[in-house]
């Protein structure tokens, strides 16, 4: 019972986070109809930055979080400018392609900076974060991951549902000629959507980073993990995203601790096609509301 | 005189791709404060109008190619649409274009895209005055508004950007005849309350040229025939092809009337 409640918890705190880093993915999806294969990269380079501000730079912690929540915003809006704004109105294969060079160029940049070995932040974390629940132990960094990944899901909720920003976005993304006759800057949900997937991947990139340790190679890779996540829960689905990134990480985590770790892997794949066969459109996808 | 212009179409041609020619020099006046309707049937240009006068054209890789488009005296032809909205210029498309996964509130606020601060409280207490049926479908989901409420809600969204130029597409299609007669009576209001200028494109002539101060019937991307709106519904052709009243003075059937099965050309 003890072992199913850490392991519980565990896949909940590794959950939260892949659905941390699925949000991002689903964001720019949304608005822009864009896979964004970079993704994996966008959470190293979150937590390079974080590392290179509170390791290198020795900032004091908060400031050094606060600094890379910027810094990653304001390089999705540069990203989005230089690289994907050029070609709006191209086909969607293009910008895909284009996504994975982009992808290949941050992987390099970053080995190039930072080499291939693992870094580690400095110990940040009070160690009265850790919470002893019976005979259950839950480390710093689940609880500090949980509480991130629960106060950023809420920030954006509301942001998206009450904001006028945010029901821009979702203009957009619902209905692209209807919003341009409105004048919303269809250029910048874009640019903003974006901005912000590149926030909530730096998220995910430090609190994995904390977790795991920092390596360019294993963040890209756990990037990967957007897209079981994300075809789960419905490509274009926020709370799908979410629902989507707890059923993985539980998946994971119960895999490896009742049946093998070699497995825990190669299952979220093993359910993602499954589920695919029932329901194509994702567990959660947006049902199309039909006028008859 | 030349300050009571609102907007001019100078001689217009618009091509879509580069190649598909659909407006052959098409010129057209909108005194400010007056309403103007475009009639014509299908696929004579008149959306095409509409979206060169919106910037909308853009997106559909439609140009003018010839001609100007003046507006307060500014040339705005083949301006990007998020210019031309923050001129006040707002364009509700044909086919009542709905957000359908957002509410009926959040539909209006996105009418205020273009205002500086977005500020929607007030605005919304004026488009639910002039749509109360909107007021207790606030919180639904537009995707389940019927088609009446749908109308309401684009012509109210489009209000909430404070238009000067309100550019109205076919608002009476698919709609009952006493929803149209409805919809038509609240756009007179606004054009006489708000001071709004309107350009309505019309298939119901009959209902146009009523709220109308003037008139353009264009076919074939040509504008064939224009006068004050009176004139234009004593005119015989018109009054045979537009209002489905032959000479004769008998009301033809309704869908007679809404879908021109009979077509004229002027030229
Ligand atoms: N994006 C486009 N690309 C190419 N041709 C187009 C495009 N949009 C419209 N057309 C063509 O231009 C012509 C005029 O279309 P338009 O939509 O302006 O007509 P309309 O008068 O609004 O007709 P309706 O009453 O049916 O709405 C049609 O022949 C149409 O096929
Ligand atoms: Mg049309």
């Amino acid at each position: 019972m003890e072992f199913f409640l850490q392991l519980l918890v565990n896949g909940l705190s590794l959950g939260f986070l892949y659905a941390l880093s699925a949000l991002g993915f689903v964001m720019i999806f949304k608005s822009s109809s864009v896979l964004n294969l970079a993704h994996g990269e966008l959470l190293a380079i979150g937590a390079f930055m974080f590392l290179a501000l509170s390791a290198w730079a020795n900032l004091p912690i908060v400031l050094a979080f606060a600094l890379t929540l910027a810094g990653t915003f304001a390089l999705g809006f540069v990203v989005e400018r230089l690289f994907l704004r050029p070609l709006i109105g191209e086909s969607l294969i293009e910008v895909i392609m284009l996504t994975l060079g982009l992808g290949i160029m941050f992987k390099g940049l970053l080995l190039f900076i930072f080499g291939g070995d693992i870094h580690d932040y400095p110990k940040f974390l009070p160690e009265g974060l850790s919470l002893q629940l019976g005979a259950i132990q839950i480390p710093s960094v689940n609880v500090a991951s949980f509480i991130i990944g629960i106060v950023f899901v809420i920030l954006f909720g509301f942001f998206f549902k009450y904001s006028s920003q945010g029901i821009y976005m979702r203009s957009v993304a619902d209905n692209q000629p209807a919003a341009l006759s409105l004048g919303v800057h269809v250029r910048r949900v874009f640019a903003l959507s974006w901005a912000i997937a590149f926030i909530v991947a730096a998220m995910s990139g430090i609190i994995l980073g904390i977790i795991n340790g920092i390596n360019v190679h294993e963040l890209s890779a756990i990037g990967l993990k957007v897209f079981p996540v994300v075809i789960l829960g419905g490509l274009d689905s926020i709370g799908g995203a979410i629902l989507g990134g707890v059923i993985i990480g539980l998946l994971e985590t119960f895999t490896g601790g009742y049946i093998s770790t070699s497995l825990r892997e190669v299952i979220p794949y093993i359910v993602l096609i499954l589920i695919l066969m029932v329901r194509p459109y994702g567990l959660f996808g947006l049902v199309e509301i039909e006028r008859v | 005189m030349e300050d009571h212009i609102s907007l001019l179409i100078n001689n217009i041609s618009v091509v879509y791709s580069d190649v598909i020619q659909v407006l052959k020099g098409v010129s057209l006046a909108i005194k400010k404060g007056q309403v103007v309707s475009l009639l014509g049937s299908n696929g004579a240009g008149k959306s095409t109008t509409l979206k060169a006068i919106s910037g909308l054209l853009k997106p559909e890789n439609g140009k003018v190619t010839e001609g100007f488009i003046e507006y307060d005296g500014v040339p705005v032809q083949n301006s990007s649409p998020e210019e031309i909205t923050r001129k006040g210029i707002i364009q509700v498309l044909e086919g009542r274009q709905e957000f359908k996964y957002l509410t009926v509130e959040e539909n209006l606020r996105v009418g205020t895209a273009t205002r500086w601060g977005k500020p929607y409280q007030k605005d919304l207490e004026l488009v639910y005055h002039y749509f109360p049926a909107l007021l207790a479908r606030k919180r639904s989901k537009a995707g389940y508004c019927s088609g009446g409420e749908l109308q309401m809600l684009v012509i109210g969204r489009a209000l909430m950007a404070h238009p000067m130029l309100l550019l109205l597409d076919e608002p009476s299609l698919g709609l009952a005849p006493i929803l149209v007669k409805e919809i038509f009576q609240i756009i007179r209001r606004i054009n006489h309350e708000q001071g709004t200028t309107l350009m309505v494109v019309e298939q119901n002539a009959n209902m146009a040229l009523q709220i109308a101060n003037y008139g353009y019937v264009m076919e074939n991307g040509k504008i064939v025939l224009e006068s004050e709106a009176e004139e234009l519904r004593e005119n015989p052709d018109v009054k045979e092809f537009y209002l489905g009243t032959a000479a004769s003075g008998a009301l033809k059937s309704y869908k007679d009337v809404k879908s021109y099965k009979r077509r004229k050309r002027w030229l």
